[in-house]
C-alpha cells in the first residue's frame, strides 16, 4: 500500500538536495546554515520515525537554533532573466500551463477514480492519505512532462525549487512547528485555563450575549492559537453545550458549524496560521510580512457579524 | 487552577510583536509554558518533537516548488500576464472573482488540496491580477502591486476557508461531531455540513463586492 510514509521519503529526498546544492551555491554567504537547515528538514522527514519523541524535540531545538541564530540567506538567483523569459514564453506559449494543471488536475480526478472505483477495494493507497500521495505523484508526472519538452538542465527543477524554497525560508517550516506549539499548549491545559475564563464573563438570561461570547471566544481563540481545530471543544464545553445547547434549547448543528466558522474568521486575522498568512506574504515576496491579513480584515468582521447573526437566529431564536 | 501558563502566550504575542525569529518565539514559548504548568523540561521536548513528526504532511506541500520553479524558469508567470493581456474585460476584481468562485466550490467537492498558494496563487493568479491592473492602469507602484498580490494571497484563503466545510468528509466537520459526540449529542456530518453554507453565501458576497469594488479603488487611485 502506498501511504504516507512513501511521500515522507520523496520530500525527503527532496530537502536533501536542496542541502546539497546549497553548500555549493558560493553566491550565498550563508551557504552552510542554508545547508545545514534543509539537510535537518530532510532527516526529520527521512528518520522522523525512528529516533523517538526526544530525538524529534533535539532535532526542533537544532532546527530552531539554525534559524534564531539568522543562519539563513540566500544566493544570487542563477535563473532566466525577465526578457529571456518574455521569449521564452512567447516561443512555448500557452503550452507552459500544461504542467502547471497536471498537478491539480491528477489530485482531482486522481481522487475521484479511487474513491467511486473499485480501486479502492484494492487498497493501493492508504485511504487517509490519497490526495497527498496523489498530489506526489502529479508533481512526478509534471515533472517528466517538463524534462521531455523543455529539456531543462538535469538539476534545474532541484535549483529553481531551492530559488523558491530560498526565498520562503523558515517559514516554510513555521505552519509544523505551530502545529507542533498546539500540542504543547494542549498538554499543559491553556485551552481549560481560557475555556474556564470564557464560562466566567457570561451574563446570566440574555441567550443574544452568550452567543456573542461564544463566538468572539472562538475567534479569539483561534487568534492566539493560529488555529479554529484547538478552539473548538475548549468553546464547546464551556459554553456551546453547557449554555446554548443545554441551556438555552439551541440547535446543535449549528452552535457547532458556524462556531467553528466563526473561528475560521480569526484564522484570517492571526500570524499564528502561518501557513495561510505569513508563507503567501513570503512565497509572492511582498514587503509587508502582514500584508496578506491587511487585506483579510475588512472580509472577516463583517462576516463574523454574519456569523453571530445566524447563530443567534437560525440556532436559537428561529429553531424553536 | 493557575493562570500561569496563559504567560506562554505572552511570550508569542510579545515576540511576534518585536520581529524576532518566528520559529525561536513558538520554540521558546513552548518549552516555557509547558514548564509554568510544571512539566518536566524533557517531556516538553519530547511532546513538542512528537507533534512536530506527527505533523510533517503540513510541509509536504512544498514539493510542488520544483515543477512550479521549473516552469518559470521558461516564462510561465509572463505567459499568465500575456494570456490576460489578451482577454478583453478581464479586470483585477474580475479574476479574483472568478477564483473565488472556483476555489469555495472546489473545497466544497472535498478537493482542498488542487489549488494554494504555491500551486496556484504564486505561479497563475497572481500575475493574472497584476497583468490586468497593469493592462487598466498602466504601471503599477509598489504600494498598489503589494495590495493586488496580498489581496490574491487573500481571495484563496477566503474561498478555502468557506468553502472547505460544506464538504461532509473534511477535518473540521469530523472534529465537531467529535467533540459534540463527546457531550452524548449524535449529529451527522451532513446536517453539520448545511449549516455551513449560510455562511459560504455571506462570505463570497462580502468578498466578493470588495473584490469588485477593488477596480475603482484602482481608477481612483491615479
Amino acid at each position: 500500500m502506498i501511504t504516507l510514509q512513501w511521500l515522507y521519503v520523496l520530500t525527503g529526498a527532496m530537502f536533501a538536495a536542496f542541502a546539497v546544492l546549497s553548500a555549493r551555491d558560493r553566491s550565498n554567504r550563508k551557504r552552510f546554515g542554508n545547508a545545514i537547515f534543509w539537510a535537518l528538514v530532510a532527516a526529520s522527514f527521512w528518520f522522523g520515525d525512528m529516533i523517538g519523541d526526544l530525538g524529534n524535540g533535539i532535532l526542533v531545538l537544532a532546527i530552531v537554533a539554525v534559524a534564531g541564530a539568522h543562519l539563513l540567506g540566500r544566493g544570487e538567483t542563477l535563473s532566466t532573466t525577465t526578457e529571456q523569459r518574455v521569449e521564452l514564453a512567447m516561443r512555448y506559449g500557452s503550452k507552459l500551463f500544461l504542467p502547471a494543471l497536471i498537478i491539480p488536475v491528477t489530485a482531482f480526478f486522481g481522487t475521484l477514480l479511487f474513491n467511486y472505483t473499485p480501486l479502492k477495494a484494492t487498497g493501493l493507497i492508504d485511504p487517509k492519505a490519497t490526495t497527498l500521495v496523489l498530489l506526489g505523484a502529479g508533481v512526478l508526472v509534471a515533472l517528466a512532462v517538463c524534462y521531455a519538452w523543455f529539456r531543462p538542465p538535469v538539476l534545474a527543477p532541484i535549483d529553481e525549487g531551492r530559488r523558491l524554497m530560498d526565498s520562503i525560508g523558515w517559514a516554510g517550516i513555521l505552519p509544523q512547528m505551530l502545529a507542533a506549539l498546539g500540542a504543547v499548549f494542549a498538554a499543559a491545559g491553556v485551552g481549560d485555563i481560557i475555556g474556564g475564563v470564557a464560562g466566567e464573563v457570561i451574563p446570566s438570561g440574555s441567550v443574544f450575549l452568550a452567543v456573542v461570547v461564544y463566538a468572539v471566544g472562538m475567534a479569539l481563540f483561534t487568534i492566539i492559537m493560529g488555529n479554529a481545530f484547538a478552539a473548538f471543544p475548549v468553546m464547546a464545553a464551556a459554553i456551546g453545550v453547557p449554555i446554548l445547547v443545554r441551556g438555552a434549547g439551541a440547535d446543535p448543528a449549528v452552535i457547532g458549524a458556524v462556531g467553528m466558522l466563526s473561528g475560521f474568521c480569526g484564522t484570517l486575522l492571526t500570524p499564528m496560521a502561518a501557513n495561510f498568512n505569513i508563507v503567501p506574504a513570503a512565497l509572492l515576496e511582498l514587503k509587508d510580512q502582514y500584508g496578506v491579513i491587511r487585506m483579510q480584515v475588512a472580509t472577516a468582521i463583517p462576516l463574523f457579524i454574519c456569523n453571530v447573526l445566524i447563530l443567534y437566529f437560525a440556532g436559537y431564536a428561529w429553531a424553536l | 487552577m493557575t493562570y500561569l501558563p496563559l504567560l506562554g502566550i505572552a511570550l508569542v504575542v510579545l515576540g511576534f510583536a518585536l520581529r524576532f525569529n518566528p520559529l525561536l518565539v513558538v520554540a521558546v514559548a513552548a518549552v516555557v509554558t509547558g514548564l509554568l504548568a510544571g512539566v518536566p523540561f524533557v517531556k516538553v521536548l519530547a511532546t513538542l518533537g512528537k507533534a512536530f513528526n506527527d505533523n510533517r504532511y503540513v510541509s509536504v506541500i512544498w514539493i510542488v516548488l520544483p515543477v512550479i520553479g521549473v516552469l518559470e524558469r521558461y516564462g510561465l508567470q509572463q505567459q499568465a500576464r500575456t494570456l490576460i493581456g489578451r482577454m478583453r474585460g478581464a479586470t483585477t476584481g474580475r479574476i479574483l472573482f472568478a477564483y473565488l468562485g472556483f476555489r469555495q466550490i472546489f473545497a466544497a467537492l472535498g478537493l482542498t488540496s488542487v489549488a494554494g498558494h504555491p500551486q496556484t496563487v504564486r505561479p497563475l493568479v497572481a500575475p493574472m491580477a497584476e497583468a490586468a491592473a497593469e493592462k487598466e492602469h498602466g504601471d503599477l507602484d509598489e504600494d498598489t502591486r503589494e495590495k493586488v498580490k496580498a489581496l490574491s494571497a487573500a481571495t484563496d484563503n477566503v474561498g478555502l476557508f468557506f468553502g472547505e466545510d460544506i464538504f461532509i468528509a473534511i477535518g473540521s466537520i469530523l472534529l465537531i461531531q467529535g467533540a459534540m459526540g463527546g457531550f452524548g449529542i449524535e449529529l451527522t456530518p451532513l446536517h453539520l455540513s448545511l449549516w455551513a453554507i449560510p455562511t459560504a453565501i455571506c462570505a463570497f458576497v462580502i468578498h466578493g463586492t470588495r473584490l469588485l469594488l477593488f477596480d475603482r479603488k484602482l481608477g481612483r487611485g491615479r
